[in-house]
This record gives C-alpha cells, structure tokens and sequence, in this order.
C-alpha cells in the first residue's frame, strides 16, 4: 500500500533563542499536497517553524527533512553534518514564503518583483518571466498595475504581488505567516480570497500561520495548536474548532471569540 | 584687476587643472568607497579586517602627509609617481575612506525584510547585493556623496604643495610676479565657489534619475 508522501518532517527539533526555548523536541508531519493551519497564542513559535523551513533561522537540535531530504544537514561520506550554503540553496528550491510584511521590492515595479526572481533564479528570458508574471498578475487580479511601484499599491495589492512573486518560482511549498494581520480590516479578505482559491486548485503544500480562525476553518485540512513550543493538539478544521480536547486549546479559542486573542 | 586678466590663460589653466584632479579622484575615491564598503560586509574576517584598516590608515591621517609620503617617500623606495598622480591618488585614497562608510551605512540602511525576501526567492549572496541591496542603498548615498564631492573638490587644493599647477599653484604665481595678494585668491574663491555649483547641480541631476519613479520606503519589517 503506498502510503502518502511526507514532504515536511521535524524530528526531535529544538530551537533556542538564548536563554528562550521556542521550540521543544517537536516532531511534525506534513503530507504533500497538504493545507495547513497554525494557530496558537504570540510567542509560542508558529513563526520560527515557518523561518526554519525558509532556512531564515537554523535549528539547534533535531532534524528537518524536505522531500525526504535533511533542511539543516547533508550526507557527507555517510555522517551527517551541518548544511553548506550550497545545499541550503539547492534546498531552498522547494520553499516560498510570504511575509507579514509584504517585503516586496520597493525599486522595481509589480511586473518587475515578479520578473526579476524569474531571471536571477531560474535563468529565464525576460519575455518568458514576463508572460509568467503577467498570468499570476491576472490571477490575482491586478493585471492593470503592472508598472505600478510598491508605495503606489494598497497594503492588499502589495500583499497579493508578493503571493504572485513567491508563487512565480513554483516551490512545492508555500509559507504564509499572518499575510493579512498588517492589513487593514476591509483589506484583508482580497488576499484571503487569493488564499483560497490557491488551496482549491494546486497540489501545493501550504503552510499558513493565522489569527483568523474562520479563515482556517475553510482553507485548512489539519489545524495544529501551538503553545509554548510544542503542538497541543492537531486535526481537522472541526474538530479542533468544535471539539476541542485539551484545555489549552479550549482556553485560546474561548478568547479569541470574545475578542482577547 | 587689469593684470588680473592678463592672467586669464593660466587660470583658466589652473581651472582646468582642478577640475581634472577633482574628477579624476572622485572616480578613484568612488570606486574605493564601494570595494571597502562592501569588504566591510563580507563573511572573511580577514577581508572585514583589511577594509577597517585601510578606513582608519586613510580617515586618521592627514591627506597633506598621505600625499607627500607618495610623491616624496615612495620614490626612496623606487615608486615615482607624477605630481598630478600623486595629488589623485592621496585625495581619492583619502575621501574613499570617508566615501566606504557612506557605502556601508547605506546598506544597512536597507530594512532586514528586503534581505530576507531576497533570501527566500533564493537569490545568490551576489544577486542580493546587485540587485536588492545595492540599489535601494544608492538614492540614500546620493546626498553625502555630493557633499564629500565639496570636500573632495576644496581638498585638491593642497596638491599645489607638490608643484601640480592648478587653481591654488596659479594664484601664488600671480601673486609672486604681480605682488597683488588679495585679487588673484579673490579670483580662485569665485572659480572654486562656481565649481562647487556646478558640481552640486549634477550631482542634484544624478539625485533625480536614481529616484526616478521609485520611492524608498523602509518598512520596518522584519
Ligand atoms: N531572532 C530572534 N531573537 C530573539 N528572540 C526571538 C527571535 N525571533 C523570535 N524570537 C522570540 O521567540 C518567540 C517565538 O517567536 P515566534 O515569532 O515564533 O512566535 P509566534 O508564534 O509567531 O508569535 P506571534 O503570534 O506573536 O507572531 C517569541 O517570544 C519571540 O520574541
Ligand atoms: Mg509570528
């Protein structure tokens, strides 16, 4: 029986920052294909999972695996040791991510956020990045601001270049983390309905860090709940949702419907 | 002020002159900047070591001294250089140490979220640099590279202390054949001080195309 290809693996790993321990021995699974949510209280390190994956932060023990792969390490004549920048690039292939920040490039136009990596990574002609770049500007609904520069775009617009921009490279997996909570109120749900629909229609793994919990409701197929470094509880939308099991659990969705998380 | 005129061909001359030494140095002292700015951001210790050496040998030291050490001392050692490379060489190795801080300080002006943005679309350590870093960080140097251009202009006048004929050397030629003091320094302030104008309008020229259409904004994310 074949079972389903795991595309992402903690194993054992724990992450410190000094004296803070954000991680603790945490084993995670994600399946290909698969749509995640992360939610859990500020602090709890749903973020750090995200920045270790996108190799934006190192890991202190353990071990992360891509594709079957180790993130942090390599094989060199059987034992493993640290990655070398060479891997990490080769690795990073696999990853996008989106950030809370938008972080687009503020000197080139839309066009040209999504263009450039094209060339520079992958070595396409400008014509190819373009067509590229043209499509998921069209996807995402901002076909007509294609020369625009980031200052002269909505917190909305600039957020759905950046998903275009990430997108464009086509990694196996998508990180989110809390791509709308710099937004204001009624620009929020212009990006989350370009998260939808990449969830309906792509084999690609998402991962998405949210405070929106209806959100996570219907995009996800497993939610995991963080606190303190470690995952309290895991499951579908509506279990996790209706029923959930652990205190802690019980104790963040309790406030996060009256308004305090 | 008659004799004064008389003089026209060797100011013009001296103009000239200063405007070749100004130039000539801002090149050297701009390409300087970049190469030991940048060292300042390399992973090899020894190569961030040499870059705070040669910024603390050259900003510490004055440039009179740096430049009669290359056009009197090094010939002792073999190395001869020609007044007027002598005078480039110790105003552009002088104001390219000033100039490397202003590399430095404008890149790290650059919000950490554009390094990680590139990091995460997996640009090379170069590719970020070229096209992520460097560029947003050029408009931010803009406006004390013109002011260093100022400095870098009024400095040249100690190269007529090793016979280099330019504005400051002519002067005190008009004023050893003419004993007129006050018309010819008159004269050479007016010339320096159009030269500053100009200079400030092109680099005001250059301030405007680099910011064409762009809008550096730092956002503060991380
Ligand atoms: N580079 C760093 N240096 C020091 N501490 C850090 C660093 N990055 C994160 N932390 C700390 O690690 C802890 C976990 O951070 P993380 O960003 O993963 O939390 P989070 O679950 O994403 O929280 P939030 O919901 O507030 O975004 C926090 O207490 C944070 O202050
Ligand atoms: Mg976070």
């Amino acid at each position: 029986m074949a079972s389903v290809e795991k595309i992402i693996e903690f194993r054992d790993v724990s992450k410190s920052f000094g004296e803070l321990q954000v991680l603790r021995n945490l084993d995670l699974h994600v399946n290909a294909g698969e749509k995640l949510a992360l939610i859990g209280p500020s602090g709890s390190g749903k973020t750090t999972i995200l920045r270790i994956l996108m190799t934006l932060e190192d890991i202190d023990t353990g071990h992360v695996l891509i594709d079957q792969d180790y993130l942090w390490h390599q094989q060199v004549e059987g034992k493993l040791q640290p990655a070398s920048d060479k891997h990490l690039h080769k690795m990073r292939e696999n990853v996008g991510m989106v950030f809370q920040q938008f972080n687009l490039f503020p000197h080139l136009t839309a066009i040209g956020n999504i263009q450039q990596p094209q060339m520079l990574v992958q070595g396409k002609d400008k014509a190819d990045a373009q067509a590229k770049g043209m499509d998921l500007l069209k996807m995402v609904g901002l076909e007509e601001k294609r020369d625009h520069y980031p200052h002269q775009l909505s917190g909305g617009q600039q957020q759905r270049v950046a998903i275009a921009r990430a997108l464009a490279l086509e990694p196996k997996i998508m990180l989110f983390d809390e791509v709308t909570s710099a937004l204001d109120p009624e620009l929020v749900d212009e990006v989350l309905n370009v998260l939808r629909m990449l969830a309906s229609d792509t084999d690609t793994t998402m991962l998405t860090v949210t405070h929106e919990m209806n959100f996570a409701r219907e995009f996800a197929d497993r939610v995991l709940f963080f606190d303190k470094g470690q995952i309290v509880e895991a499951g579908e939308p509506k279990e996790i949702f209706s029923r959930p099991q652990e205190p802690r659990t019980q104790d963040f969705l309790k406030k996060y419907i009256a308004g305090i998380a | 002020m008659d004799s004064i005129i008389e003089y026209s061909p060797i100011l013009i001359k001296g103009t000239i002159t200063t405007i070749q030494l100004t130039l000539a140095s801002a090149v050297l002292a701009l390409t300087i900047s970049f190469i030991v700015g940048l060292a300042r951001f390399s992973r090899h210790r020894s190569v961030r070591a040499a870059a705070i050496c040669y910024l603390e040998f050259f900003r510490g030291t004055s440039a009179i001294v740096q430049m009669f050490f290359m056009y009197y001392v090094l010939p002792l050692m073999g190395v001869h250089f020609s007044p007027l490379t002598a005078g480039i060489l110790a105003c552009g190795c002088n104001l390219g140490s000033y100039g490397s801080e202003v590399v430095r300080g404008a890149i790290q002006s650059v919000s950490r979220g554009q390094h990680e943005a590139a990091l995460a679309l997996n640009y090379t350590t170069y590719q970020r640099y070229r096209y992520v870093l460097i560029p947003q960080a050029i408009p931010v140097m803009i406006p004390t590279f013109s002011n260093l251009l100022i400095e870098l202009m009024k400095l040249t006048a100690v190269a007529s202390l090793i016979t280099i004929s330019d504005l400051t050397f002519m002067a005190q030629i008009i004023r050893v054949q003419t004993a007129l003091t006050l018309e010819p320094f008159l004269v050479i302030l007016v010339i320096y001080f159009i030269i500053a104008t100009l200079l400030v309008q092109f680099t005001k020229l250059v301030e405007r195309k680099f910011s064409k259409g762009r809008q550096v904004v730092s956002d503060g994310g991380r």
